[in-house]
């Protein structure tokens, strides 16, 4: 990276209300050691909360973790009031316990990648890199 | 190991023998064919050597540090026969959707042969909110069942006879109104609360670590569980009033040391806990109980289960002047591990579940749940919950394994690795104690950014193909299709459970409601016990949100720090 690029910067978050948080922490802090800048939100949040924690925090990218079964409804919710803002250019992703055949259903309501279990680190690191879609 | 099959001659013979063969054979064996890795490791990371023999334990007492079966310090197990009197309690955690669904699959796993009901809430119930709650309507009898009222335990264990039963929570924070709730049917059915028996798992320092369904701040949090566990000893003595879960702990990426490690300081916490209330240590002691992972590393599983029953008997007997043997206990139970499970060929999970029960029942489990072969996933489907119970059912009455006490006492290798165990983990008990205990070291993040270290350290690997995983980073069927059905909670469910709350809501007495709530509210002011004040909001219908709202007033709530 030039000094004069600025590094990625992605809010992973968590909607809802599970608290397993393994997968959104080792996520972050592999983004965070590739170089990019990473704001975890914590537990417990409301898509509201993450969609304007995502416009304070001026992001590229939003990582939502969700492991519930809760993501039909909370992961759709991101991605429209992202829309409702006129936000068209933040890179949403996904992450947890998602069955195979929802997967196209959020890809069609917004949401770019969804990244199951055992998913290699670098293969996220990656997609972002090339799907980011704000030039830095 | 002094035992006197070893003279201190032959031990020096033996060394000079164990150094011949490294010397010799054992390097010209490897000029041939080298070993397929540089160095050997648990799944845990510590450092396993080519062979063990009797030099690797001969610091070992028989007498103190092993023991007969039924005898301190319960390394071979906490019961006389262990098996041979009777097999573990086979414990398959489920619930989901409505009252009435759970009501249905608990009565089909009864019917199948299953010994204990073990309830799986959701996760607004979890966190103590109601139904209705606008955080809670996206999450309503997904993960586990909803309870927002007695009415809904009404219907859960209708027609289930709770003096014939036992009954495991899944529950933390919220913990005095669940039980509450359970004590209240039972009344209703006519069986009085010292004749029920199960248990609520009332462990709140392990939310902070890894769960993380906490509620409260750590110090009220432990008064509260201190609250059950005083009532119960006194007035419902077959409960066990918490279950100190390592499990969790485990599950968001500590390593089996740190497992134990984490689980028993958190056990001592809440000992002292005890203490500072006033009871006697032998009062009360008997009722704790454990739960632990049991993941993929066979030997390694063993050795903790081992040595947590050996750490507890010494920390109970001398740290803390325990009298009663059965205070020096260490009961657990255990599930297999879920992060073990893979997405990918999911069939393959039937066989790490195998592996992980074996395991369980080598290293002397109470009571066990397999996981399903489809719960990395979704909830398990009915099919895939009987093959899990089927797994146990064929170690307990084929396997023969149930048939002789701690079969593997007295390898050298799982000797020597249920002690490396237990030294590893008292020296994270020495530094947690030198923090000031358990709450403390939460409130630092000490354990929580050792766990992230941890799960961080694991995926890397995993990653650079450091450990094989089949099917995820080796033997790779790209053209794989997921072939297993899989269940799905029916929307209908917020639906019914909606109305239920809202017709419970009009149909109660809310002026009663509201003066029992308001008798919460001083007790907890007054830092009683809020047991028996729970116990009346609940019988009058009050909700679980009002009367967590009450605590949460007079408590406060925690906020989590960011660590990753």
């Amino acid at each position: 990276m030039s000094s004069t690029e600025k590094k990625i910067k992605v809010l992973i978050a968590k909607p809802g209300l599970n608290g397993h948080d393994r997968g959104a922490k080792v996520v972050a802090r592999a983004l965070r050691d590739a170089g990019m800048e990473v704001i975890y939100t914590g537990l417990r949040q409301t898509p509201e909360q993450i969609v304007e924690t995502a416009i304070q925090e001026d992001v590229d990218v939003i990582g939502l973790s969700i492991l519930s079964g809760a993501h039909m409804t909370l992961l759709p919710r991101v991605t429209q009031l992202l829309k409702e803002k006129g936000i068209d250019d933040v890179l949403v992703i996904a992450g947890g316990i998602i069955p195979t055949e929802d997967v196209p259903k959020l890809k069609e309501a917004g949401i770019a990648e969804v990244f199951g279990p055992g998913t290699p680190l670098q293969t996220i690191i990656e997609f972002i890199r090339k799907n980011v879609k704000r030039k830095r | 190991m002094v035992i006197v099959v070893f003279k201190d001659e032959l031990i020096e013979e033996l060394k000079k023998k164990v150094e011949k063969w490294e010397k010799e054979c054992v390097q010209e064996e490897l000029k041939r064919h080298p070993e397929r890795q540089k160095e050997f490791k648990t799944l845990s990371g510590i450092p396993v050597k080519r062979v063990y023999t009797p030099l690797d334990v001969q610091h070992l007492d028989y007498f103190k540090d092993l023991g007969l079966p039924g005898e301190y310090p319960f390394t071979r197990g906490i019961h006389t026969t262990m098996y041979r009197g009777r097999f573990w309690t086979m414990r398959q955690f489920a619930g989901y959707g409505t009252a009435e669904q759970t009501n249905q699959r608990f009565k089909y796993l009864l019917k199948e042969g299953e010994t204990g009901l073990s309830m799986a809430f959701d996760f607004p119930t979890i966190i103590g909110l109601d139904s209705d709650h606008p955080m809670a309507v996206n999450e309503i009898g997904i993960c586990g069942v909803a309870v927002d009222t007695l009415a809904d335990m009404e219907i859960i264990f209708d027609g289930i006879p709770l003096d014939k039963v036992t009954t495991s929570m899944t529950i933390n924070a919220p913990t005095p109104v669940l039980l509450s709730m359970y004590i209240a049917v039972g009344e209703k059915q006519g069986v009085p609360m010292h004749k029920l028996g199960g248990t609520v798992q009332n462990d709140a320092l392990k939310e902070f670590i890894a769960q993380k369904s906490y509620v409260f701040p750590p110090e009220p949090a432990v008064k509260l569980v201190t609250d059950v566990i005083e009532f119960c000893v006194k007035n419902v003595p077959k409960w066990n009033p918490i279950s100190i879960s390592g499990y969790h702990i485990r599950e968001a990426g500590a390593t089996a040391v740190q497992e134990l490690a984490f689980t028993i300081a958190d056990g001592i916490a809440y000992v002292e806990a005890m203490l500072e209330r006033g009871m006697e240590v032998d009062e009360f002691a008997h009722r704790l109980s454990f739960f632990f992972a049991s993941h993929n590393d066979f030997f390694e599983e063993i050795a903790k289960f081992r040595a947590a029953r050996r750490m507890w008997a010494r920390i109970m007997k001398e740290r803390f002047g325990a009298k009663k043997p059965r205070s020096m206990w260490l009961r657990f139970h255990t599930q297999t591990s879920g992060v073990a499970l893979t997405a990918q060929q999911p069939e393959n999970n039937i066989i790490r579940v195998t592996i992980q029960a074996l395991a369980a029942v080598l290293g002397g489990t109470q009571s066990l749940h397999t996981n399903s072969m489809d719960e990395a996933w979704a909830l398990p489907s009915e099919k895939a919950v009987r093959i899990a119970l089927r797994t146990q059912q064929i170690i307990a009455h084929e396997s023969g394994v149930a048939n002789v006490v701690d079969p593997l006492a007295g390898s050298y290798y799982v000797e020597w690795l249920t002690d490396k165990m237990e030294e590893e983990a008292m020296k994270y008990i020495d530094k947690i104690d030198s923090m000031g205990g358990m709450i403390e070291a939460v409130k630092k993040g000490f354990p929580q950014r050792e766990i992230a270290e941890s799960a961080y350290r694991f995926q890397k690997e995993v990653d650079e193909k450091k450990r094989i995983i089949v099917g995820v980073n080796e033997y790779i069927d790209e053209e794989e299709k997921l072939e297993i059905p899989l269940l799905r909670v029916d929307p209908e469910v917020v639906r019914v459970q909606l109305a239920r709350l809202k017709k419970v809501k009009e149909s109660r007495d809310n002026e009663r409601v509201e003066r029992l709530l308001g008798e919460l509210r001083r007790a907890a002011e007054r830092n009683e016990n809020v047991m028996p004040y729970v116990l009346n909001a609940v019988k009058a219908y009050a909700t679980l949100g009002e009367i967590m709202g009450v605590l949460k007033e007079v408590y406060g709530e925690y906020q989590e720090l960011i660590i990753f």
